[in-house]
C-alpha cells in the first residue's frame, strides 16, 4: 500500500465543476507531512512510514523563529523522537557502538500516524515532506477520521430505530425502543441488543470519495461530499482502497 | 493563515460581477444544452428576491405566464446563468416582494425609479 497523507478537516462548501454542475465538496487541508521513521521488516517486523502532521507548538511559538522556541507543549519523549537529544544513555549507546536511527530534524508533531507500505520499502527517506501532490493524479481517496462525539444517545439517533407512536395510548416512552427480548426462554437479554449509550467520538472511514480539485500552492484538497469529524479534526487520508 | 474555505470556493465566482437588485425588471440568459448544442434560454420577470452569499448566493425572478405566476431561483454564480440584462429599475421600500404573490393584474405593477449613479441604464 503507498503512503497517503495527514490533514485537517477544514469545512464544507460547493464548487462549479467544468460543466457548470454544482458540487457539495470537503475543504481539507492535506499536508505537508514529515516522514518521522521508516520502519522495515528486519528491524521492526513490518514495513511501513511514520508521518507526522501540524507542528506540536504554542501560537507564540509557531511566530518565532526556529532557533527562538521553547517548544514546552511537547514533552521530552515527542522531541526526542524528532530530533537527537543528548542524554546519558545515548551517551552510552554511543559508547557501546550502537547506531542511533535517523531522526527528521523537524519540529515535534501533533498528529502521528503510521502507514503500511508493503514490500516495495515506502521509498520514503526520514525527514522526507509530504505534500497533497501525492494526489493530483489520485481519483478516488478514503478519508478515515473520528466522528464527532454526541454522548448518551437514545435508539432512534444511535440505531435508527424507529421509536414509537405519537399517540393510540403510547405513553411517555415516545423515542423508546420496544421489546429487547424474549420471555421466560431464554430468561435474558441477548449480546448485542443494541440499546442506548455512547455514540460518536469513534473512528469511522468514508471511502471511495472523489477528488474535485488538488491546490498545491495551499496544500488544500477537495473531496466530494461529507467526511467524519467536527471542522478542524485530524483526518487520514488514503489513495482509495476500493476496486472499481 | 488565509481562509481556505474561501480560496477554495474563489474560482467559482462569477468574474463578470452582475449588478441588479430586487425590484428590477430582468432578462435572464441562461445555458441550455440541447443535445450538445448550447443555446440561450430567456427569463424575464421581476427579482423578487437574493438570498445567501458567496458561492451560494441565489435570487428569485417572478413572472407571469398565461394567467400563472412562475418563479424561477438561479444561482447568482453558475456559469449557466450567462448574463441578466436589467430592463427597468423598480421602486421597492423592501428586501423581499413576497407580497407581490398575492397581488394580480395592475396591482403587481412597481413604480419606475432613475437609474443611481454607476448603476447600468436600463435597455428595455
Amino acid at each position: 500500500m503507498a503512503v497517503g497523507l495527514l490533514g485537517r478537516k477544514i469545512g464544507m462548501t460547493q464548487v462549479y465543476r467544468e460543466g457548470g454542475q454544482l458540487v457539495p465538496v470537503t475543504v481539507i487541508e492535506a499536508g505537508p507531512c514529515t516522514v518521522l521513521q521508516v520502519r522495515t521488516a528486519e528491524r521492526d517486523g513490518y514495513e511501513a512510514v511514520q508521518i507526522g502532521f501540524d507542528d506540536l507548538l504554542s501560537d507564540k511559538d509557531k511566530e518565532r523563529p526556529a532557533d527562538q522556541r521553547n517548544r514546552n507543549r511537547a514533552s521530552r519523549s515527542e522531541r526526542g523522537h524528532v530530533v537527537a537529544l543528548a542524554s546519558k544513555r545515548q551517551k552510552a549507546r554511543q559508547e557501546a557502538g550502537v547506531e542511533s536511527s535517523p531522526r527528521p530534524g523537524c519540529e515535534p508533531k501533533r498528529f502521528v500516524r503510521e502507514f503500511r507500505t508493503g514490500d516495495d520499502g515506502g521509498k520514503c527517506q526520514v525527514g522526507q515532506e509530504l505534500t497533497v501532490e501525492l494526489f493530483a493524479d489520485v481519483a478516488h481517496v478514503d478519508v478515515v477520521g473520528t466522528s464527532k462525539g454526541r454522548g448518551t444517545a437514545g435508539v432512534m439517533k444511535r440505531h435508527n430505530f424507529h421509536g414509537q407512536k405519537a399517540s393510540h395510548g403510547v405513553k411517555r416512552v415516545h423515542r423508546h425502543a420496544g421489546s429487547i427480548g424474549m420471555s421466560a426462554d431464554p430468561a435474558r437479554v441477548i449480546k448485542g441488543t443494541r440499546m442506548s449509550g455512547r455514540y460518536g467520538n469513534s473512528q469511522v472511514t468514508v471511502r471511495h470519495l472523489e477528488v474535485v480539485r488538488v491546490d498545491v500552492a495551499s496544500n488544500t484538497l477537495l473531496v466530494h461530499g461529507a467526511i467524519p469529524g467536527p471542522n478542524g479534526g485530524y483526518v487520514l487520508i488514503r489513495k482509495t482502497n476500493k476496486l472499481g | 493563515m488565509p481562509n481556505l474555505i474561501d480560496l477554495a470556493e474563489q474560482s467559482s465566482l462569477r468574474e463578470n460581477e452582475l449588478k441588479f437588485t430586487v425590484g428590477d425588471t430582468v432578462d435572464v440568459h441562461t445555458r441550455i444544452l440541447e443535445g450538445d448544442k448550447q443555446r440561450i434560454q430567456i427569463f424575464t420577470g421581476v427579482v423578487i428576491a437574493m438570498k445567501g452569499s458567496g458561492v451560494r448566493e441565489t435570487f428569485t425572478v417572478r413572472r407571469i405566464v398565461a394567467g400563472e405566476g412562475v418563479e424561477r431561483t438561479f444561482p447568482l454564480h453558475s456559469p449557466k446563468v450567462a448574463d441578466v440584462k436589467i430592463k427597468r429599475h423598480g421602486r421597492v421600500r423592501r428586501a423581499k416582494l413576497y407580497y407581490l404573490r398575492d397581488r394580480i393584474g395592475k396591482a403587481t405593477r412597481l413604480r419606475e425609479r432613475r437609474a443611481k449613479k454607476g448603476e447600468i441604464e436600463t435597455h428595455g
